[in-house]
């Protein structure tokens, strides 16, 4: 009796607080332009999730291809629970522990925000799920860089530990509007759609664990071919329609700045593409469809971080400049020996690390007007240059110690490395008990 | 010369190349093929057990000259027996008389077209 007589007394409570928010809401207007947008690029940004899949499925052996795929899947189920309990809260809650990142009570499992709607005019709903759709492809991309080798166990705890120990920081300090990066100099450190939160991170933190791990069994010696590049080349195209949310859906808005995000990307993505194919012809003599796709990515990655900020010219000589440098990264890493699988950190690292750095000298000049005016007067180029190195620098150390330190602890506890017999077998006969195709020559 | 048909587990197939590769023995084809032997296994699917009548398999055809079926047939037996001491399903090498080997190349017949 006495628990139901609180059980009611809660009831109440609850309905008071709801309908206190709900009078909140009637203050502010829901902006139906922008919400059906969003709600567009979030959906937009979750079929990248499947894209990705399929990009990385393709271009393991056919033994591991249901593993590969399920490296981005289990993410979409691990990192949406976890964003609703926590990760929405750290990454867009106000400053604790010293701004390492954020907490607000009310987002805690998303409690507090049934009823809210943002200033952009937006259901905070939508806001948290289009944020969550980038924490759950941030740790889906690292998985690129250890491929073929990782004990299915341990990576669900990893990417969930990487989660809230690296992504929802990162997120906080550069999205966050009390985040320290986001107050970087005059105007912030340009991150638009993140380019250091989600490739940096990921790229980065890739290339440590794929070398805690070691090589592959019998790589580089061995020849390990794509089983489908059919899949691969559908996944690549997925993901550049699924950019058009990551980009132009993070102005938050369905107005001027979307539009040009989504013509910086698209030019961008075509002329990357373009300029791998036509790099590798005068390299290797023919272009390759996993080039083209390369091409695609490594551009996309360069305006990730950019897309607010250039104008159409500086977006195609990035998508260019990122095919070049991830093209020259990919020959050092065949060089250097290290086994960085399907090139997480070749492409998302270093095309990240261009993007973000050499945006600086394409910004359009609106935004270095009104940058100079909240800085007193004056701000040049080389300013801002110092702010995008110093953000890329905190992104690359922070996600690296990290990452690091997440590795070899998890590692007393599960064996990170799958054992040679299961490395031997396929992810996919050891750890789901399934096959991927039927009757396929084996590769 | 002879032609030596291996039917082996299919996670042993690296291992098995591996063992013939160091063993000098380099040009061999294989393919994936499905039969039914003593083995009997156990699969889930949708949370039941179901017991498949076809297993997977591997198969390897490798023609070689008579001096050479010895040193085949033993790394293929220490690379494809597994723990050890062997387990049913490890598979199985049949030997067979081979009467003719061309090279489509140059017409060589025989031993040298190997």
């Amino acid at each position: 009796m006495k628990t139901f007589g609180k059980r009611s007394l809660l009831i109440l409570l609850l309905l008071l607080i709801s309908s206190a928010g709900l009078f909140a809401a009637d203050n502010t207007h829901i902006d139906s332009g922008a919400t059906a947008w969003m709600l567009t690029s979030t959906a937009l940004v979750l079929l990248m999730i499947p894209g990705l899949a399929m990009f990385y499925g393709g271009l393991v052996r056919s033994k591991n291809v249901l593993g590969t795929i399920m490296h981005s899947f289990v993410a979409m189920g691990i990192i949406s629970v976890l964003w609703v309990i926590v990760g929405y809260s750290m990454c867009f809650g106000k400053n604790v522990l010293g701004g390492w990142f954020g907490w607000n009570s009310d987002y805690f499992f998303l409690k507090g925000i049934d009823t809210n709607i943002m200033d952009a005019g937006i259901p905070e709903y939508v806001f948290t799920m289009f944020q969550g759709k980038f924490a759950i492809i941030t740790p889906a991309l690292i998985a690129g860089a250890f491929a073929e080798r990782v004990n299915f166990k341990a990576y669900c705890f990893f990417i969930a530990i990487w989660s809230l120990l690296v992504y929802n920081p990162l997120c906080h300090w550069v999205w966050a509007s009390d985040g320290f990066l986001f107050h970087l100099g005059a105007k912030g450190a340009i991150d638009f759609a993140g380019g250091t939160v989600v490739h940096i991170s990921a790229g980065v933190s890739g290339l440590v664990a794929a070398l805690f791990l070691g090589a592959r069994r019998g790589y580089p010696y061995q020849v390990i071919r794509p089983n489908n590049m059919v899949i691969t080349m559908l996944g690549a195209g997925l993901l550049w329609v699924g950019w058009f949310g990551f980009n132009a859906g993070s102005s938050v808005s369905s107005g001027l700045s979307t539009a040009q995000a989504l013509t910086a990307t698209q030019v961008a993505a075509a002329s990357g593409a373009l300029s791998w194919i036509l790099i590798e012809s005068f390299h290797q003599g023919k272009a390759t469809a996993l080039g083209f796709a390369s091409g695609i990515l490594a551009g996309l990655v360069a305006v990730t971080p950019a897309a607010g900020v250039v104008q159409p010219y500086g977006a195609m000589i990035l998508g260019l400049l990122a095919s070049l440098v991830c093209y020259s990264a990919i020959q050092v890493k065949n060089r250097l020996g290290y086994d960085d699988s399907l090139d997480a950190f070749g492409i998302h690292g270093v095309g990240g690390i261009v993007g973000a750095i050499l945006l600086t000298f394409f910004i359009r000049p609106s935004w270095m007007k009104e940058a100079a005016t909240a800085a007193g007067g004056h701000w040049s180029l080389w300013n801002q240059l110092g702010v995008q190195g110093l953000a890329v620098t905190i992104a690359i150390v922070y996600a690296a110690v990290m990452t690091y330190i997440i590795i070899f602890i998890l590692n007393k506890f599960i064996k990170f490395k799958s054992s040679e017999s299961d490395e031997m077998a396929g992810l996919d006969r050891s750890y789901h008990g399934e096959r991927g195709y039927g009757m396929l020559n084996p590769s | 010369m002879k032609l030596i048909t291996a039917i082996i587990r299919e996670v042993q197939l690296d291992k098995v190349r591996e063992a013939l590769i160091e063993a000098d023995i380099k040009r061999i084809t294989v393919s994936r093929v499905s039969g039914h032997g003593q083995q009997r296994i156990e699969e889930m699917y949708r949370g039941q057990i179901i017991i498949p009548d076809l297993i997977p398999k591997i198969r390897i055809e490798i023609g070689v000259n008579d001096a050479f079926v010895d040193i085949t047939v033993n790394a293929i037996l220490k690379a494809a027996r597994t723990n050890g001491a062997g387990n049913v399903g490890d598979g199985k090498i049949f030997i067979t008389p081979l009467e003719e080997c061309i090279r489509i190349r140059t017409g060589e017949r025989g031993g040298t077209a190997i």
